[in-house]
């Protein structure tokens, strides 16, 4: 059995790389925002400001090969596993050179070749998707992993449970990633569950579960890569919670006025942006400059998003009825 | 369009069968999937060898579980998953024996989670597999309902054509075995009704073998609706050739010229014993059959209707918004000109398939309530 790298690369190039998804994963949904609230977004902004080191620390290690069901939050994951920016701007516009040519609007649609699979508005369903991703990785003997993304929330729902007691007892090469940031929608983690961490759930599936900081991208990275070796290694499938926590509401409409302002200012103090660039400081892999620089290419690219979606072409009506089946209508 | 000609069935020796078997098994060797971890105690006579040396006719049971196994066989991507699919051979014994032929990497047992099966053959299937799932009646269908309509039907237009989702979905459909009405239902229009989604449902053995190795060889996502009643009760010989159905084509199971009897499933199993008895009684009905309802043949019905005259629509499934609905809408819309009497339908009463022998047979159709309503197309 091929056995992958043990520790994660930790060389200046990947840690500035590590680096430059978060900030472009913030730069893209801080930009999304403004679009929203200039009125062109006409579909919903689930923003997942505040999680970029969840979604950049379990998806950057992952391999050609493997699949990705990021959740509507994980704008980060996305562009982590190479989806364009332009291309995912052109999504959220409803344009032809979106993702989905139109059809479908924000992370409901993806791209194979990377290995990105949409999932639906019904929270949780995408868990068995992912496990029959992994199920086919194992008939096939590809060594490669699947990586299903679920809110807290999410692991409330029965295909949560469906999934995981599956993925436990055929020792599947999946990694449930379960995004805590303590809110479905308005409702808090004291309604949801009855256990302090998502990760206790784990044990009724025979899988190991862990709970990181998911605003420190070395721990959730760390735990990540074992929880992938592990899957590579025909072990069977990990749980993986990351405590985080959402700024902005459940979607831009929402002012989440159900949450403690306290709250928010605390986490908002975690922000996972700045405690990375410590650690990139005292390792001596970031100056002022390379991080002015950083900041700079993000916004470059995402300004050139935005350029490219808004220029884009809506598709053409008669489109709509394109690819619903593989050989046209029946 | 008619049934297509069935090629004679070859007469082969059980030699034969054990060469082309070695071949086979060289070639799985050299397929993607691992067979390491297949069952090790391999019946090396398959089931079937002494029915292919003397040709039998077989079961509509037994014709599903020939089409499972001839396209394990051929295509290394085809897998099983299911309850109780594996050693124990499926809770009507459709998939006996794969489970020692193709061991429980594509024999695949699931705990009690409907909505895992179909949503795993999803992921599956995207990646390129071609699984083979099973609801254990057709009635669980509906723990799996989001994973059917909101996952796999929109799977392939959400990714704008970049992938497709080539799985079957078989459930065991009807009543008429004392099911009572969570082992009885016909729940097809609920998924007829869904944009993304091919259905099928055949009424012979013939058909039951070829339309599942179309479906299984189709790229898009196909519900294959098999009737309990017809399991055991209907028998036919199948060529031993390999052979397919196409997806869409409906069958004139009995040509008539007074009346058309447009049915599927097993409702064209009482279709065509209402049509004997009408012949008797100076009624020629044609039976068509529609064998797939997505996509629906529409040619056949339309030129048969044109021909007769008068249609009457058969389904055991619910008669409110059902299948029938649609198509005499389509009758209304494309053959109205045509029609010398209303459209009818015979199809289950609107209520829970209910338990006691008499209620049962009070809510399905049956060749004479059939029959009834055919006489009442000619006052």
């Amino acid at each position: 059995m091929p056995k992958t790298a043990t520790k994660p690369d930790t060389s200046p190039d990947t840690l500035l790389d590590l680096y430059y998804c978060m900030l472009l994963s913030r730069a893209f949904e801080e930009r999304l925002a403004i679009l929203y609230r200039q009125g062109k977004v006409l579909g919903g902004i689930f923003s997942g400001i505040g999680q970029e080191a969840t979604a950049v620390g379990t998806s950057f290690d992952l391999r050609e090969g493997d699949a990705v069901f990021p959740l509507h939050r994980d704008i980060g994951v996305a562009l982590t596993r190479g989806i364009a920016p332009k291309a995912l701007m052109a999504q959220i516009l409803g344009k032809s050179d979106g993702l989905s040519g139109g059809k479908v609007d924000y992370l409901h649609s993806g791209d194979p070749a990377l290995g990105v699979y949409g999932s639906t508005s019904m929270i949780g369903s995408s868990i068995p998707v992912a496990a029959g991703a992994a199920l086919a990785f194992k008939l096939k003997r590809t060594n490669c992993v699947a990586v299903a993304y679920i809110g807290e929330g999410g692991t409330s729902t029965g295909d949560f449970h469906e999934a995981l007691n599956f993925a436990g007892v055929h020792r599947l090469p999946l990694i449930i990633v379960v995004e805590n940031n303590f809110f479905a929608y308005s409702t808090p983690v004291a309604k949801q569950m009855a256990v302090e961490n998502a990760a206790e759930r784990a044990a009724g599936y025979g899988m190991p579960g862990h709970t990181c900081s998911g605003n420190d991208l070395l721990s959730v990275r760390h735990l990540a890569c074992q929880a992938v070796q592990r899957a590579r290694d025909w072990l069977g499938p990990t749980l993986i919670e990351c405590k985080t926590y959402r700024w902005h509401g459940h979607s831009e409409h929402d002012d989440a006025s159900y949450r403690e302002s306290e709250e928010f200012l605390e986490w908002k103090s975690r922000d996972p942006i700045p405690r990375y660039e410590l650690y990139l400081r005292e390792r001596e892999v970031l100056t002022d400059e390379i991080a002015e620089r950083h900041r700079a290419d993000a916004t470059r690219e995402v300004d050139e998003a935005v350029a490219f979606a808004e220029k884009s072409p809506y598709p053409e009506p008669h489109e709509a009825l394109d690819h619903l089946y593989t050989e046209g209508e029946p | 369009m008619t049934e297509p000609a069935r090629p004679q069935s070859a007469q082969r020796t059980a030699r034969d069968q054990s060469a082309q078997r070695t071949a086979r098994d060289q070639r799985a060797q050299d397929t993607a999937l691992d067979q390491s971890a297949q069952g090790t105690a391999r019946d090396e006579t398959p089931p079937n060898a002494e029915a292919a040396a003397k040709p039998e006719a077989v079961t509509y049971l037994e014709a599903i579980r020939q089409a499972l196994q001839e396209e394990m066989r051929r295509d290394p991507c085809v897998f099983i998953i299911g309850e109780d699919v594996g050693a124990y051979g499926g809770a009507f014994g459709v998939t006996h024996g794969l489970f020692e032929e193709f061991g429980e990497q594509r024999v695949i047992d699931t705990p009690i989670a409907e909505s895992l099966i179909v949503g795993a053959a999803t992921g599956a299937a995207s990646l390129g597999l071609r699984p083979v799932a099973e609801m254990q009646f057709a009635d669980f269908i509906s723990c799996a309902f989001d994973q059917i309509v909101n996952q796999a039907a929109t799977m392939r237009y959400r990714h704008n054509g970049k992938l497709s989702v080539p799985w079957v979905l078989r459930c065991p459909s009807g009543g008429n075995v004392h099911g009572s009405m969570f082992h009885s239902q016909n729940p097809e229009a609920w998924f007829f009704h869904t944009p993304g989604l091919k259905i099928v449902a055949p009424a012979t053995p013939y058909d039951a073998k070829g339309l599942l190795k179309a479906a299984i060889r189709d790229d898009d996502p196909v519900l294959f609706f098999e009737y309990k009643y017809l399991y055991r009760r209907l028998k036919e010989e199948l060529p031993a050739e390999d052979y397919i159905v196409p997806l869409g084509s409906a069958a004139i199971r009995r040509p008539g010229r007074d009346l058309s009897i447009i049915a599927y499933g097993v409702g064209s199993y009482y279709a065509l014993q209402a049509a004997e008895t009408l012949v008797k009684e100076g009624i020629d009905a044609e039976v068509v059959d529609l064998r797939s309802l997505v996509p629906l043949d529409e040619d056949t019905i339309l030129d048969s209707v044109r021909r007769t005259t008068r249609a009457l629509i058969v389904h055991e499934d619910w008669r409110r918004g059902g299948i029938g609905a649609e198509i005499a809408a389509l009758l209304g819309e494309k053959a109205m000109d045509y029609l010398d009497a209303p459209i009818l339908r015979v199809a289950g009463r609107d209520i829970p398939v209910p338990f006691s022998p008499p209620l049962e047979q009070f809510a399905l159709p049956t060749p004479e309530r059939i029959a009834e309503a055919a006489h009442r197309m000619f006052k």
